[in-house]
């Protein structure tokens, strides 16, 4: 037990720093480094929690490609690359209250609603049950996803295009 | 494990991406943001499956995994045409629809 | 039976007649005239037929009751206790409608003086209409004029006829009405419409004591129904005080109506009308009114003025002075018509003396007389004026004796009759008069007396006057005169021929057996809730007095005028004559108090004053209010229109405008600002639902 919380602790500094690093850089690239931070850490948390299967697609999906994606975009669209003077807009006093006040209110509540309630003892949750649920409970939406990426494929393409 | 652990990491984290949608002027970097907030949510889910032994949690999180990649990949498009088209993707310059 | 229940049929045709005349008279061949004569005809027919209805009814000892009242049931028992056969008035009516608890009927009250009113208001009016067929040939309104004898008959019979006084009110200024539409027959000239205003105005003045005493009498009989008002009168209960009320007011009203002294002056004008409306209108009917009022009244007047015990009385006095005034200004007239108009308030001064000394029979029959021969003498005054180019002035006629020798005799009759020769209509009625005022009730009336006999002797004078200026002597006038169609003449000699015969309705019994003798009286004079009065007696020795004053009458003027001899010139030798001859030409200056210093003090002042009020206080008042409105609604527009209500569109317009720029600084067109809203909304909802609520 304790053994797992210090690595959630150490865990969710880095993800946390990292995080502010992403949304305070001035170099978009940094940004997009920072950001493979968070989303490893996510990952590991994912493993912490015992959802193996989910962590595993985390670091497929969102660290092979997603990020990729986002310094492609990074290129194409000639950002900078030794950073801008300003990566924030005017109203950056105003959307640090709007978070915190959010913060706020969120906090709240959750600490209000699971005081200190623990999570069972083992959280593993097998791949198998994974695969058992999405294959019958929530097999349209799964169809539907498919089809979701076909389209926003498609359509990625048919914005893009060069014509 | 307190099951408050990962809330309130989802909650901060989801409140960095908030701030981050709404102070960044580059466009990529709003979408990075945006990927903070769905990562949140994700942990969030994951969490309250662990909670209540329920599958669905994790289930929800790829669904959220998967629908953010095709989110990223439409959304990297879109910047693509604003910056063919002004030449930079200042969002605070895109105000056509201003009142 | 059935003609004394049914009589109101016979005011009614007539009535209807009016209508129709009115509304189709025009296209008739002969102008409506026909209408109207078909219509009096079948009253005159009806009205003789409810006369031998009536004699039967009386002949039958009274038979079936009519609808009398309560007063009368008692009545009834009591004159069935004392012995003698009360034959009460077939009373027909119909409620017209209920208030206050009270009902107001109208219907009809049969008895002998009603019988006698109908057979002598439709004759005359029958024969004036035929008359007038010929009269007014070409007159400019034909149609109209007929229509309006059709209503005055309607109006005088319906008078005859009331039940109740309600009734009798309405017709009585009905026939007011009617009298003033057809004295101004021919208004374009001021002076007729002048004379049809006095005639309608001084009746008025009269009408006004009728609807008090009517009122006094309700009060006193609780009903306006005559039959409980004679009963509670002839009782004897009733408080004396108030019939004395009722007497002196209904007294006015017939002084108005009937020309008596000093209400007389609107009838010597009147003969602005046309001649056979004087003669239905202003000789035979409707100045009769006023004495038919009376008696029909008579209990109230009986008791009221003491008529039993005094020897004089208003009644009595006023009538005898009339009398006599009316005798002396008919010696100074130049107008033939206006001759037979003071002749006429004269005898009908003789008729109210006579009720007022308790000769009831007498002044009824007078009436009945009268009526014959004065129609005649009218209508002999209008065919005389026919033959004379339209002229009534007596001085632009003469010896028209041998151009109209059916006027002239008719006209000498009529005249004889007048003067009470014997045996014509007019000796037996006025010598009744004479002997009622000698005999009196208890004590004998000599002032009435007295005026009376003057009277007759000046009635026979100014008459003969009247002849010989009009039919003997030269020719004084214009153009040839001849004889008027028989279509005038016929009335002319039934009207003559009537004044011969009538008088010998009422014989008195010593001169007659008993089965002829007091016909009239027997008929006509009421037995029910009529008190017990005396009768005259023939007098033999009154008879033959005023016999010999009328004769003298007439040889004195003659003597005068046909043979000169006499003061002649007089009034220039003696400044007393000729002061005293411009008195009476003068009407005794009762025209000028009216008129000149009555009216006009009264006109003036009050016109004046009323004048100021209406162009000072009214129109200043309108003036006022007028400008009042107009400032207020400049005042309205400049403050509440242009500043309050169109600031407030205004500014609302404008408070639009500035929000809607305030507003607009939101839209700055820039997603992240949208986010940033959205969020803190969000976050502020939940944290109201979460933390507070």
């Amino acid at each position: 037990m304790v053994a797992e919380n210090i690595a959630f602790g150490v865990i969710a500094a880095a993800i946390v720093l990292a995080a502010l690093r992403v949304v305070t850089t001035r170099n978009i690239v940094h940004a997009a480094l920072y950001l493979v931070v968070v989303l490893a850490g996510v990952a590991a948390q994912y493993f912490l929690l015992g959802a193996e299967f989910v962590g595993t697609a985390q670091i497929l999906i969102y660290l092979g490609a997603i990020v990729v994606l986002f310094l492609f975009g990074i290129m194409l669209t000639r950002a900078p690359l030794k950073g801008e003077s300003s990566l924030d807009n005017d109203q950056r006093w105003l959307a640090a209250v709007v978070a915190l006040l959010l913060l706020g209110v969120m906090s709240y509540t959750v600490i209000d609603a699971f005081d200190d309630q623990e999570l069972p003892a083992d959280t593993v949750q097998r791949t198998a049950e994974v695969a058992d649920s999405v294959f019958s409970t929530y097999l349209v939406p799964f169809e539907v996803v498919s089809v979701l990426l076909l389209a926003a494929l498609v359509g990625a393409i048919v914005i893009a295009r060069k014509d | 494990m307190l099951i408050n652990q990962f809330l309130l990491l989802g909650a901060v984290l989801f409140c960095i991406g908030v701030y981050g949608v709404l102070s960044r002027r580059n466009g990529v970097a709003v979408l990075m943001s945006i990927e903070l907030i769905l990562n949140a949510v994700s942990i969030n889910l994951v969490a309250f499956g662990a909670l209540n032994g329920d599958i669905a949690g994790q289930v929800f999180a790829l669904f959220v995994i998967t629908v953010a990649a095709a989110e990223v990949g439409v959304g990297l498009a879109i910047v693509l045409l604003i910056y063919r088209n002004r030449r930079s993707v200042d969002l605070d310059q895109v105000d056509l629809m201003k009142g | 039976m059935w003609f004394l229940e049914h009589a109101w049929i016979i005011p009614f045709v007539p009535a209807v007649s009016f209508v129709l005349i009115l509304a189709v008279g025009k296209r008739l061949p002969r102008g409506g005239s026909e209408i109207g004569i078909l219509a009096v005809g079948t009253s005159f027919v009806l009205s003789a037929c409810t006369a031998v209805a009536w004699i039967r009814h009386v002949n039958d000892g009274g038979g079936a009751a009519g609808e009398g009242g309560e007063h009368a049931l008692g009545l009834v028992a009591r004159a069935a206790e004392e012995g003698h056969a009360a034959i009460e008035p077939v009373v027909k009516t119909v409620t017209w409608f209920q208030f206050g608890g009270h009902e107001f009927p109208v219907g009809t009250m049969i008895d002998g003086l009603s019988v006698i009113m109908l057979v002598t208001v439709s004759l005359v009016s029958l024969l004036v209409h035929v008359y007038s067929t010929e009269y007014l040939k070409g007159d400019r309104r034909f149609t109209h004029y007929f229509g309006f004898l059709s209503l005055f008959t309607a109006s005088m019979l319906t008078l005859v006829i009331a039940q109740n006084t309600l009734m009798l009110l309405t017709a009585w200024e009905a026939v007011g009405l009617c009298s003033f539409v057809l004295i101004g027959h021919w208004w374009e000239e001021k002076p007729n419409s002048d004379a049809a205003l006095k005639a309608f105005l001084t009746n008025r003045v009269g009408d006004v004591g009728l609807i008090i005493g009517v009122i006094i009498l309700f009060f006193a009989a609780g009903s306006f129904n005559i039959v409980d008002i004679n009963a509670m009168a002839a009782e004897g209960d009733a408080s004396h005080l108030v019939l004395l009320m009722a007497a002196i007011s209904l007294t006015a009203a017939v002084c108005s109506k009937s020309g008596q002294f000093p209400l007389h002056t609107w009838l010597p004008d009147a003969m602005a009308g046309p001649t056979p409306v004087s003669a239905l209108i202003h000789a035979a009917t409707m100045v009769v009114a006023g004495v038919f009022m009376v008696a029909r009244f008579y209990p109230v007047f009986y008791e009221g003025l003491s008529i039993n015990s005094s020897s004089i009385n208003l009644l009595a006095f006023v009538g005898a002075f009339t009398t006599v005034v009316g005798a002396s200004l008919a010696f100074v007239q130049k107008d033939i018509k206006k001759v037979l108009a003071y002749s006429t308030i004269s005898q009908l001064g003789y008729m109210v003396m006579a009720l007022g000394v308790g000769a009831w029979t007498a002044a009824i029959f007078h009436l009945f007389t009268h009526a014959m021969f004065k129609a005649c003498l009218f209508l002999g005054a209008g065919s005389v004026s026919h033959a004379a180019h339209h002229t009534f002035d007596m001085t632009k006629m003469g010896g028209l004796r041998k151009h109209m020798p059916s006027t002239f005799k008719t006209f000498v009759i009529a005249s004889l009759a007048l003067a009470g020769i014997p045996p014509l209509a007019g000796f037996w009625s006025k010598d009744e008069i004479l002997a009622g005022a000698l005999q009196g009730q208890t004590n004998a009336y000599p002032v009435m007396l007295i005026l009376g006999c003057m009277t007759a002797f000046m009635t026979a004078a100014y008459m003969t006057r009247a002849i010989w200026m009009t039919f003997f002597g030269e020719y004084r006038g214009e153009g040839h005169p001849h004889e008027s169609p028989k279509v005038m003449t016929v009335p002319l000699w039934i009207l003559a021929g009537a004044a011969v015969v009538v008088g010998f309705l009422n014989l008195p019994e010593k001169l007659a057996p008993d089965g002829i003798a007091l016909r009239f009286e027997r008929y006509v004079e009421p037995t029910f809730a009529f008190p017990e009065i005396e009768h005259p007696e023939f007098n033999f020795l009154l008879a033959g007095f005023s016999i010999l004053l009328a004769v003298s009458g007439i040889t004195l003027a003659w003597q005068y005028f046909a043979r000169n001899r006499g003061p002649h010139g007089l009034t220039e030798r003696s400044s007393l004559a000729a002061r005293g001859y411009t008195i009476l030409e003068n009407k005794y200056y009762l025209d000028w108090l009216y008129e000149s210093v009555i009216v006009k003090s009264i006109k003036g002042p009050i016109a004046g004053g009323v004048y100021w009020f209406n162009q000072h206080i009214l129109d200043g008042a309108v003036n006022g209010a007028a400008s009042g409105s107009k400032a207020t609604g400049n005042w309205l527009y400049r403050y509440i229109d242009q500043g309050g209500v169109d600031r407030l569109v205004n500014a609302s317009g404008a408070g639009a405008e500035s929000s809607g720029q305030f507003l607009r600084r939101i839209q700055t067109g820039r997603v992240q600002q949208y986010a940033a809203l959205l969020f803190a909304g969000a976050a502020v909802l939940a944290g109201i639902f979460i933390v507070i609520i």
